[in-house]
């Protein structure tokens, strides 16, 4: 793909995700409210399409307060971070054969990288509110990030290892036989579960958790502050979902429909899944997290490695 | 093009990290040490050494300055720990480390007046970082390794007190 064509793909990308992640935000209320036999937002446009508009006017009117007590550059930069490292984290993702911005051979290195930078926006934001809520909020996450972080990268060296390389083009092409969800279920497994709480939404939200902290790190954000944490969120929640077909569902993969189609299948699905999860699970306490973390996922995921580099090195006589 | 972007880059890291220096709010300070580190991967990135620069990133900026914050979190410095700060900032105390730092400046140039260009040209694939690390570096690799499994033990050992302590109560 030509420079220019890369630059424009990528401004494409960017309109494309920020706009899934609010047609989502209504998207995922409504499926939710369907699941809990509840109607969800349903009033205003066809299906309530309507309130994604409603609540941009209600966020872009509101007003952009920042509290007399709280670290004001700090608190400006921490929402913004977020948005930044996520929307920077779909460059390497390749949509097609021939789609992608950035085809390097550290691609997942640069989204393990982006994913943590994003740890920051909760983490500041947190801190620079001034309030022990948000305090506690962002203590909690940054203990919680650091230690799913650790399993996060290392359950996906199994897939580096089967195919040689960390490009995430080249992983895609060495699934054409078998989508690295079968040998690799283990790492899924994992994965999975580290994508959800790096990205903190149900049942990993414990940062934000309402019952206890009010609303943990953004307690003392409001407006598009807010809105900007919220789209964060969602556009995590993109991102893991387009990891997750990338690297165990064969991304582009696919007999009869053209490649992008296949590519927006599966990672519709999973989108599909993490709301059901969030629908069906309850959350954990704050030490039950940790344990499974460190005494469960830990293990579980050197327990594939160790078998992955086995099996490589068996096949390879 | 690459070397401007690579003076851009190295601007930005000297830049930042001497206001990483001289914040009183060890926050503030710490968002600039970040965006040093940052601007470093973008350094190692430039001058051929792609896997350095992701690591940089995941393992310096992404992991151990989370937990820097997470300290300076559970400490809570506050208004007194900037006025401390700026107590101690006081332009006596910066003369001497002031003088050796431009000493070492000084060297540094002297001794890069004769060095290659910057940019070689060739990029080290992860691959070749790796057959590195465990063909002649393995020692240093092994040496490590054990260093970390015993700053591991440590941390145990001091967490397991209050562990015990707690329990008893």
């Amino acid at each position: 793909m030509t420079e220019l064509g890369a630059i424009s793909f990528g401004l494409f990308i960017i309109v494309a995700a920020v706009g899934g992640a609010a047609v989502l935000t209504w998207f995922e209320r409504r499926v939710l409210g369907i699941w809990q036999d509840r109607y969800g937002p349903n009033r205003l446009g066809p299906l309530g399409a309507g309130q994604v508009l409603a609540d941009m006017l209600k966020l872009l009117t509101k007003d952009d307060w920042v509290p007399p007590f709280a670290d004001k550059p700090v608190f400006i930069f921490a929402p913004t971070a977020i948005v930044v490292a996520m929307l920077l984290g779909f460059a390497v993702v390749p949509f097609g054969p021939d789609l992608y911005v950035l085809d390097i051979n550290i691609g997942l290195l640069f989204f393990l990288g982006m994913t943590s930078l994003a740890v920051y926006s909760v983490l500041l934001g947190g801190l620079a509110s001034n309030n022990k809520y948000a305090l506690l909020g962002g203590l909690r996450s940054a203990a919680q990030m650091v230690s799913y972080e650790v399993f996060m990268g290392l359950s996906l060296m199994g897939v580096v290892m089967l195919t040689g390389s960390f490009s995430l083009r080249a992983i895609v092409e060495a699934q054409r036989d078998m989508w690295f969800c079968i040998p690799q279920v283990l790492g899924l497994f994992t994965f999975m579960i580290a994508g959800i709480a790096e990205s903190h939404r149900l049942p990993f939200d414990l940062p934000e958790a309402e019952h206890e902290l009010t609303a943990g790190f953004h307690t003392e954000y409001g407006g598009m502050k807010f809105a900007m944490f919220m789209l964060g969120e969602y556009l995590g929640l993109i991102l893991i979902s387009c990891m997750i077909t990338t690297l165990f569902f064969g991304g582009w993969l696919g007999p009869w429909l053209p490649p992008l189609l296949w590519f927006c299948i599966k990672v519709f699905i999973l989108i599909l899944f993490f709301i059901l999860l969030r629908a069906a699970i309850p959350r954990p306490r704050y030490d039950q997290l940790m344990a499974l973390g460190w005494k469960v996922m830990l293990p579980l995921t050197l327990l594939n490695l160790l078998l992955t580099g086995a099996i490589a090195l068996w096949l390879e006589g | 093009m690459m070397e401007s972007l690579f003076y851009i880059a190295a601007l930005v890291a000297v830049m930042s990290t001497v206001a990483a220096l001289t914040r009183a709010n060890a926050i503030h300070a710490l968002i600039y040490l970040i965006v040093s580190l940052l601007a470093v991967a973008v350094l190692f990135f430039l001058m051929g050494a792609p896997f350095a620069a992701a690591l940089e990133i995941v393992i310096y900026a992404g992991a151990i300055m989370v937990l820097f914050v997470f300290v300076i979190m559970m400490l809570n410095l506050g208004e007194s720990g900037v006025a401390r700060e700026q107590e101690w900032l006081t332009p006596r105390n910066w003369v001497v480390p002031g003088v050796m730092a431009a000493l070492l400046l000084l060297e540094l140039i002297l001794a890069l007046r004769h060095a290659p260009a910057l940019t070689s040209g060739i990029s080290v694939d992860p691959k070749a970082v790796g057959l590195t690390l465990f063909g002649p570096y393995i020692l240093a690799v092994e040496i490590s390794s054990m260093l970390l499994l015993a700053g591991l033990v440590g941390a145990y050992h001091l967490g397991r007190r209050f562990i015990v302590r707690r329990e008893k109560r």
